[in-house]
């Protein structure tokens, strides 16, 4: 590799970086800010060192029109919601792929393809009819009908099938004649072998449920079940008045748990997605 | 596939797949009969009585010149956003699939705006391009207001979407490229092709199963995920410019209360999926053959 | 350890037959191994023993007791895999623990237990370490190990020297003969590799297509092969097979074909002519190929280097003659 290449990955790889970084450094730098003073458009990219306390007061910030619960409530809100959804899909997808995988039953393909079907209805295609049903199960505004029907889909059982079918019949074949029965082997054997794609899956699955947006806009129609993500999309919209400063500050909390995630797991989440969508 | 060792016993299978197919049948299956039923009839303003109506509401739907302006909408929309941030994340996995200083860091600060919600992206692309406050926009002059002017209403949204999705492409290019044998690269270099030759003969025909599975995420992508940001950025607007098939759905839908015509909607969204997904596992076995 | 007894075992897989009907009795501390070519249902009879499948008819008993239909957790088998099967993420003590863990004895019995073990394979440095750090040699052991630590009432052994390069096989093989003897452990052992069958077994069991062609001890069947196949998949090189056209027999029947050891071919002056085409020098002796006057191909064996001529003349000793049916393929 010569020199010259070398300074053009340089600078196309700065480039990259900053296309991704400039805009939460504007939002970072901003939120320290005068919030007139951004309303004037006078963003300057240098943070204020006396405005970080903003990051400490949007947490207890409860909104200017709506006047609803506070931001660390949404957070909270989201943090349940990505939590249960991470949770929950890989509780349900790891029992369903080792119940496909490791048994014979009646039925078995029947219920496979049913799963599998799910894959082609992604939830904002079906986002009406789920609504109407999820009214007629009173589920509206419940921590259930948040996170139920985004647990149920295909993806993940289709990724534990596929790591379960890798593990060699001779390693099943030792531990049944070493007196495992399929609950021992599920604990001792197929948990243990597949961490790495739940510690994936787990990044992926967070980052999905924290990141969604039109299916609690329906769900969650009384703020204490706003999650952050709507909470933001509230602030700015037109009729709501909220300081510049604050929709920022708030902003940057919203997006720091998935990103701290991503990073600290980057390594399993990268091999993890890759496999996922394989 | 199938395995040769396996327990034995029906019930306990039967337990441990249930929780999945109970919510497989409430939250798919229900709703989309439920679809179905409701595009195939239709109910009298007090709700009292339900008649069947056929393919009306398609007809209805398809007769419908805002639908297919939107169509085409989401067309052009999903199309620019694909094209964008599949082609940034090839020039950066490109770039980082070398021995260069840094390429660690560099691959980190490429990866976690993947984990942005598309409904933020376009907030913080408010910050950047709002008219008033907006670090670039206040200097676009008087010409410049996305709160007005359709085209650019459009041209954002895709920025916004498309700025999201680069780390993705980028994360499954920079796993595709360094799957190619170093050999292959090397053979290719003492047969005489170097930087754009060598990139065009051998990385990119080496790519292409990659590249064809982006394409159809970064399509259903487009389509689907990125509800947030155009609600959050324009709410479908200027004057529907950026009313995308599902920003259709939940305007007609719950918003207009329209429960036929949204019901026709869902259908032909969901056939739409399947066209898509169909798609992606044809070139998935290609892929899995290669 | 105890006696395994087999009844008219029978296996199909469909249409196929896999094991066609075997008896077998095998003695408490026994040896028994069984060869034979791949897919002549070898490690289908080792796994319907160990539970891994269910006979179509036939009883297996374990120590007296019918096991036929148990679960393979409850029969107290232990089996050595070709490939080890170590658990991969629990360490080389955890491994050889696991089964005494599940059995629900205490911690300070599975430590004691587990380091006996070790000691007799010599396997203590190694007790902390995964399966990943160990090499093939070492693996090979562990997986010994974890079956020795059960006090099975009952050892298999499927393959489990052939991912083994040749010079460790001859070593593992020998280390396996001396414990299975000194523990008095009752083995059922499946290779291909007739060599390792020869040299491990109490008691060979030469299998060709579901059925056992002969059960013998390994010098019963060298000498006096049952069948045609047999004496040809033992020995090596393998025994040489002769119409009677040659002139060099008497007394023999019309129907029938004459084997002979290369071994056991002499030099005779007054014998066939036989023309030589290859030469393999092994050193201590040598491999000699040659056509006999009557077109058939024959292979000796002789101590000493090459004989450095193109012609031998070669006679067959009659107490050597091997005299097999044509048509059956039955040993006259």
């Amino acid at each position: 590799m010569n020199h010259h290449n070398n300074y053009l990955a340089h600078t196309v790889l700065i480039f990259g970086v900053l296309l991704f970084l400039l805009p939460i450094w504007v939002m970072v730098a901003g939120a320290t800010q005068d919030a007139a003073a951004i309303a004037r458009g006078d963003i300057s990219l240098i943070p204020n060192i006396h405005g970080l306390g903003i990051f400490w007061h949007a947490l207890f910030f409860k909104g200017v029109a709506s006047a609803g619960y506070p931001v660390w409530h949404m957070l909270l809100v989201s943090f349940t919601m990505a939590l249960g959804i991470a949770v929950g899909k890989i509780a349900i997808s790891l029992t369903s792929a080792f119940a496909v995988v490791f048994f014979r039953f009646p039925f078995r393909r029947v219920m496979f393809w049913t799963i599998f079907l799910t894959l082609m209805l992604p939830v904002e295609v079906r986002i009406i009819p789920s609504f109407a049903v999820l009214s007629s199960l009173h589920l509206v505004n419940t921590y259930g009908g948040l996170t139920l029907p985004l647990i149920a889909s295909a993806t993940a059982t289709l990724l534990f099938r596929q790591v379960f079918t890798a593990i060699p019949d001779e390693l099943v074949e030792a531990a049944r004649l070493d007196g495992a029965g399929p609950l021992t082997f599920l604990r001792d054997m197929v948990l243990p072998v597949s961490r790495a794609n739940i510690a994936a899956l787990f990044v992926i699955l967070f980052v999905y449920g924290w990141n969604q947006y039109l299916w609690p806009l329906l769900v969650a129609s009384t703020p204490a079940y706003s999650t952050i993500v709507l909470g933001i999309v509230q602030m700015i919209s037109p009729d709501e008045m909220t300081p510049w400063n604050m929709i920022m500050a708030t902003t940057t909390l919203a997006l720091m748990p998935p990103i701290v995630v991503v990073i600290l797991l980057q390594r399993a989440f990268v091999r993890g997605l890759t496999d996922v969508d394989k | 596939m199938e395995r040769r060792t396996i327990f034995p016993g029906k019930l306990l299978p039967m337990l441990l797949i249930a929780p999945q197919l109970a919510l497989t049948f409430v939250f798919f299956l229900w709703p989309a009969a439920r679809a179905v039923g409701e595009a195939v009839t239709a109910t009298n303003a007090f709700g009292t009585s339900t008649i069947f109506v056929g393919i009306d509401n398609f007809t209805a739907l398809f007769a419908d010149s805002q639908y297919w302006s939107s169509v085409w909408r989401t067309l052009v929309f999903c199309a620019s956003v694909s094209l964008i941030a599949m082609v940034l994340g090839m020039l950066f996995a490109n770039f980082t699939d070398r021995n260069l200083r840094g390429k660690n860091w560099y691959r980190t600060f490429l990866i976690w705006p993947y984990a942005v919600a598309p409904a933020l992206s376009a907030v913080v692309w408010v910050f950047m391009a709002d008219p008033q406050i907006g670090v670039i926009g206040r200097y676009l002059g008087p010409n410049w207001n996305y709160g007005l002017n359709g085209a650019q209403a459009m041209g954002l949204v895709i920025a916004a979407c498309a700025w999201k999705q680069v780390s993705y492409n980028f994360i499954f290019y920079l796993a595709a490229l360094q799957a190619i044998p170093r050999s292959l690269v090397e053979a290719a270099t003492l047969d005489g092709a170097r930087g754009l030759t060598r990139f065009r003969t051998i990385v990119w025909p080496l790519l292409w199963p990659t590249t064809m599975f982006l394409l159809v995420v970064n399509l259903v992508y487009a389509a689907f995920d990125t509800f947030g940001a155009i609600y959050a950025l324009t709410g479908g607007g200027p004057a529907g410019a950026t009313e995308t098939l599902v920003v259709k759905v939940y305007e007609d839908g719950y918003i207009g209360n329209d429960i036929g015509g949204s019901a026709a909607q869902s259908v032909a969204l969901m056939v739409l999926v399947v066209a898509l997904v169909s798609l992606q596992f044809r070139f998935l076995n290609r892929r899995v053959q290669s | 350890m105890a006696t395994l007894e087999l009844q008219s075992l029978t296996k199909n897989f469909g249409a196929t037959s896999v094991l066609k009907s075997l008896d077998l009795t095998l003695a408490s501390g026994e040896m028994l191994v069984i060869v034979g070519a791949s897919g002549c249902g070898k490690s289908t009879l080792l796994r319907l023993v160990a539970g891994l499948e269910s006979p179509s008819s036939g009883r297996i008993i374990l120590e007296g007791e019918d096991i036929t239909n148990r679960d393979p957790s409850k029969r107290d088998i232990a089996m050595v895999f070709q490939n080890y099967a170590l658990y991969p993420h629990m360490t080389v003590a955890q491994n050889m623990g696991y089964a005494l863990k599940l059995r629900g004895e205490t911690k300070e019995e599975i430590a004691h237990k587990v380091a006996e073990t070790a000691k007799l394979l010599g396997l203590g440095e190694l007790l902390t370490r995964r399966p990943g750090q160990l090499s093939g040699g070492q693996r090979q052991r562990v997986a010994m190990g974890r079956a020795i630590v059960r006090e099975p009432k009952l050892f298999l052994f499927d393959e489990p020297l052939s991912n083994l390069d040749a010079k460790l096989r001859v070593t593992m093989r020998a280390e396996i003969r001396r414990l299975q003897q000194r523990l008095g452990i009752t083995s059922l052992y499946v290779t291909h590799d007739q060599v390792e069958a020869m040299t491990m077994a109490d008691r060979l069991i030469v299998m060709e297509a579901g059925r056992a062609s002969q059960i013998a001890t390994p010098m019963e069947i060298f000498e006096k092969p049952a069948n045609l196949f047999v004496a040809q998949f033992i020995g090596s090189p393998a025994m040489n097979i002769l119409q009677p056209a040659e002139a060099a027999f008497a007394n023999i029947p019309a129907n029938a074909v004459i084997g002979i050891r290369p071994e056991h071919v002499a030099l005779d002056d007054n014998g066939l002519e036989l023309l030589i085409d290859l030469v393999e020098p092994l050193g201590a002796e040598t491999l000699i190929y040659g056509t006999l006057p009557s077109g058939q191909r024959l292979t000796l064996r002789r101590p000493g280097g090459p004989p450095g001529v193109s012609t031998l003349r070669v006679s067959f000793p009659q107490d050597a003659l091997h005299i097999f049916d044509t048509t059956s393929g039955m040993r006259l």
